[in-house]
């Protein structure tokens, strides 16, 4: 079969999604299902502890993390533009601040939950309560312990001169997920502390 | 491979090189992240799980052929259905269709190589280690306790059965990790395939003039990013239960038994989905080619698959009537139920409606697909039988239920599949399929089936309830059963005869070509097997069928569609 190639070439440019973001979003959509369903179950699993201590006894609003957490969405959408613009000085403080912001949020769950274990005798095997609440709360906290990693070998790699505006791509992919991340806070936070209390 | 036969662009000089040892060819296909090559591991791998698969229903009915059978004992039957529904559907049809949609999107879409391609790579190894730690409990799930070896919990692993208490040893946990394992696996191909459609598409190949291939696995992989998760969260919550003391399925205190099922089938009914719509794509592909006829009603196709799949994330509590819901859960769900048989029936009105008029040619890839054809609308019509609740609350959990779900199962999937296989092994390996052998498997196999699937129908009326190990003589099943049983022989046959013309063909086969069908999509405008690179010139398509318009420039198909 000899056939001349008669297919005339496309008009106009050919121009497609970038593959990097399609792909986190659609892991996005995955992690949101894993969420929804744990957030289900902690939301079922209300006041259905057969004992004590229940969420108005021992919890407290965690607002300083909170707003630290919120705030690093901010300071990794400023990082991202300064590196387009190849500002790499400012790059390095505002990704330092994400990191630094994230750090302070993990931080103060483990208070938290050192609080919660030592002070109040709540552990994961203690009620309904305690296991709903460690396993949401700790699902959401590895999430943040995964992207403090990707974001702290950034970080590395950016203090050692090897990050310049080429890698803006990759870096605008990892800002989804850490938007995300900062998301499903927004979520637990008004399951867990607002409507469970 | 000559450069000339090929329809798009040549090959620059073939280069020769020595013939490798064998350390070094396992040592290429261990590293590789070629597409084609991970998809042909996938296929294999699942052939071979297949045969487990297999050997495992058999035993099964090897026991169930007579009453009060003493073949293997209580014990062993439970772990083996356990074994038999999860090795089927995790590591047999997963794989396998992953394996198709893996080696077919990319050619299909004129791209060197997916997305993602060490994403790929990853993906195959995580869904492998699962399948193998599955089978290492058998080595392995007698832990510390010498109690279990081998999951025996059923592939649904309903709570309380799965607790400490009732679960002892690890057998339950070999089940829960290797199916958390293959979960992630399935996310990163689930994710990969979605990038690899929408941001791989060669130039002039826009969502509209994608094969319905590329389409119908965009809408599996779409499906299973909402699906495979709540599965993962579901098997996480059962190790917090199992392993830290969690509460979560524990009625003792205040857990639920009752929300694991809905988890579990949250994921459950739509994975009966994610399975069929890859068989959909194989259908949709093969029945206008051997029918000379494009696609009727592409768009209709597309959309309908699309409310399928949005529609069959909203069924799933169908499978729990007899667990005693609400009036208004049931009536929900019921509706959700029917209402997703009417998409699916117009994709038949779709293929009857492409071969309506058509020059069909009735070669082996055709012939499968219309036993699926018939064998679907069948396994539909029983499960919109069982989609009513009260119809449901007096065959739930019956071997009506297990010969409806097994008609789409391998009435449905299997007889597409095999049906792919014989369309695109010439693809894969360059060699035919023998007509002869392929004859004998089809006709063995429909007729097993039909022996096998058909009369399992009439014990569940009878009453027979799904997995016992044994039951009394004089109730009117035994007659049904034996009847089944051998069916099964006729069906083992086939497929030891389709295995062995697999690796005849491919020794000895006749040579392929690279277009024997004389087919429309990218993947026949390249040799058989594929270069490396797929093609050497990234190819431009202004229609669905862009290998039509090559062979007739007079009549192409962008001039009307
Ligand atoms: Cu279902």
């Amino acid at each position: 079969m000899t056939l001349p190639q008669t297919m005339p070439a496309a008009p106009e440019a050919w121009t497609l999604p970038s593959k990097g973001r399609v792909a986190m979003f659609s892991f996005i959509v995955a992690e949101t299902s894993i969420f929804t369903i744990f957030v289900v179950a902690y939301l079922f699993y209300l006041g259905k502890s057969l004992s004590g201590p229940t969420p108005r006894q021992v919890l407290e609003v965690p607002i300083f993390s909170t707003i630290c957490l919120l705030s690093s969405s901010i300071t990794i959408h400023l990082a991202v533009h300064y590196l387009r613009q190849a500002k790499y000085a400012a790059f390095k403080l505002a990704w330092f601040l994400t990191f630094a912001l994230g750090a302070i949020f993990l931080i103060g769950t483990g208070i938290e939950w050192n609080k919660l274990i030592t002070v109040d005798g709540l552990t994961i095997s203690t009620n309904l309560f305690g296991t709903t609440y460690y396993s949401l709360v700790g699902l959401h906290a590895s999430h943040v312990t995964g992207g403090l990693i990707a974001l702290g070998i950034v970080l590395a790699l950016a203090l050692a001169g090897k990050v310049n505006e080429k890698h803006e791509h990759h870096l605008d992919v990892l800002s989804l997920y850490w938007h995300f991340v900062d998301a499903v806070w927004v979520v637990v936070f008004t399951v867990v502390y607002v409507i469970g209390r | 491979m000559s450069s000339e036969s090929l329809p798009i662009s040549g090959l620059a000089g073939l280069e020769t090189k020595p013939r490798p040892t064998w350390i070094e060819v396992l040592h290429e296909w261990l590293v590789t992240v070629d597409h084609k090559k991970l998809g042909i591991m996938y296929i294999v791998y699942a052939l071979v799980f297949l045969v487990v698969g297999g050997v495992e229903a058999t035993i099964l009915r090897i026991q169930l052929a007579i009453p009060h059978a003493h073949f293997v004992s209580p014990q062993v039957f439970n772990r083996m259905f356990t074994m038999h529904g999860t090795t089927m559907i995790f590591f047999v049809a997963m794989p396998v269709l992953f394996g198709f949609a893996n080696y077919l999107v990319p050619l299909m879409i004129g791209a060197r190589d997916m997305a993602f391609p060490r994403l790929n790579a990853f993906s195959f190894w995580l869904t492998a280690f699962g399948g193998l730690l599955l089978y290492f409990s058998f080595l392995g799930g007698d832990g510390l306790y010498g109690a279990g070896s081998t999951p025996d919990v059923g592939w649904w692993a309903y709570a309380p059965l799965t607790s400490v208490a009732f679960s002892r040893g690890h057998s339950t946990d070999y089940w829960t990790i290797s199916l958390l394992v293959s979960g992630f696996g399935t996310i990163g191909t689930a994710v990969n395939i979605v990038a690899t459609v929408l941001s791989m598409r060669c130039p002039g190949m826009t969502l509209g003039k994608m094969p319905l291939l590329v389409w119908l696995n965009l809408v599996m992989s779409g499906m299973l990013l909402f699906t495979i998760t709540p599965l993962t969260a579901a098997q996480l919550m059962l190790m917090i239960d199992r392993y830290m003391g969690g509460h979560f399925f524990d009625t003792q205190a205040g857990g639920s038994a009752a929300i694991w099922m809905h988890f579990f089938w949250i994921f459950g009914h739509p994975e009966v989905y994610v399975l069929i719509i890859p068989c959909f794509a194989f259908v949709s592909e093969i029945v206008p080619v051997f029918s000379r006829k494009p696609i009727f009603g592409y768009p209709i196709m597309v959309a309908a698959t699309v409310c399928i799949g949005f529609v069959s994330l909203s069924v799933w509590a169908h499978h729990m009537y007899t667990i005693g819901m609400t009036s208004y859960e049931n009536a929900f769900f019921v509706l959700t139920t029917l209402a997703v048989g009417v998409p699916t029936g117009i994709k038949i009105f779709n293929w009857l409606g492409t071969m309506w008029g058509g020059k069909i040619r009735y070669e082996l890839p055709m012939m499968w697909c219309l036993g699926f054809l018939f064998q679907f609308l069948i396994a539909g019509l029983t499960g919109i039988m069982l989609g009513a609740a009260p119809f449901d609350w007096q065959l739930g959990n019956s071997y009506f239920v297990v010969a409806h779900f097994h008609y789409v199962i391998v009435g449905g999937i299997l007889f597409a599949l095999f049906g792919a296989f014989y369309y695109w092994f010439p693809k894969i390996t360059g060699k035919m399929l023998d007509k002869k052998l392929g004859h004998w498997h089809f006709w063995l196999f429909l007729f097993g089936f039909h022996m096998t699937f058909d009369f399992m129908h009439i014990p569940g009326l009878l009453g027979m309830p799904r997995r016992i190990y044994t039951y009394e003589a004089g109730r009117g099943w035994a007659i049904w059963n034996l009847i089944v049983t051998i069916g099964v022989f006729f069906q083992a046959v086939a497929v030891l005869m389709f295995v062995f013309n697999m690796i005849h063909s491919y020794f000895r086969g006749r040579v392929a070509g690279n277009d024997p069908w004389d087919a429309w999509t990218l993947e026949w405008a390249t040799s058989s097997p594929p270069p490396e690179y797929n093609f050497a010139v990234i190819p431009e398509v202004k229609s669905r069928r862009p290998l039509w318009d090559l062979k007739h420039p007079e009549d192409p198909d962008w001039k009307y569609e």
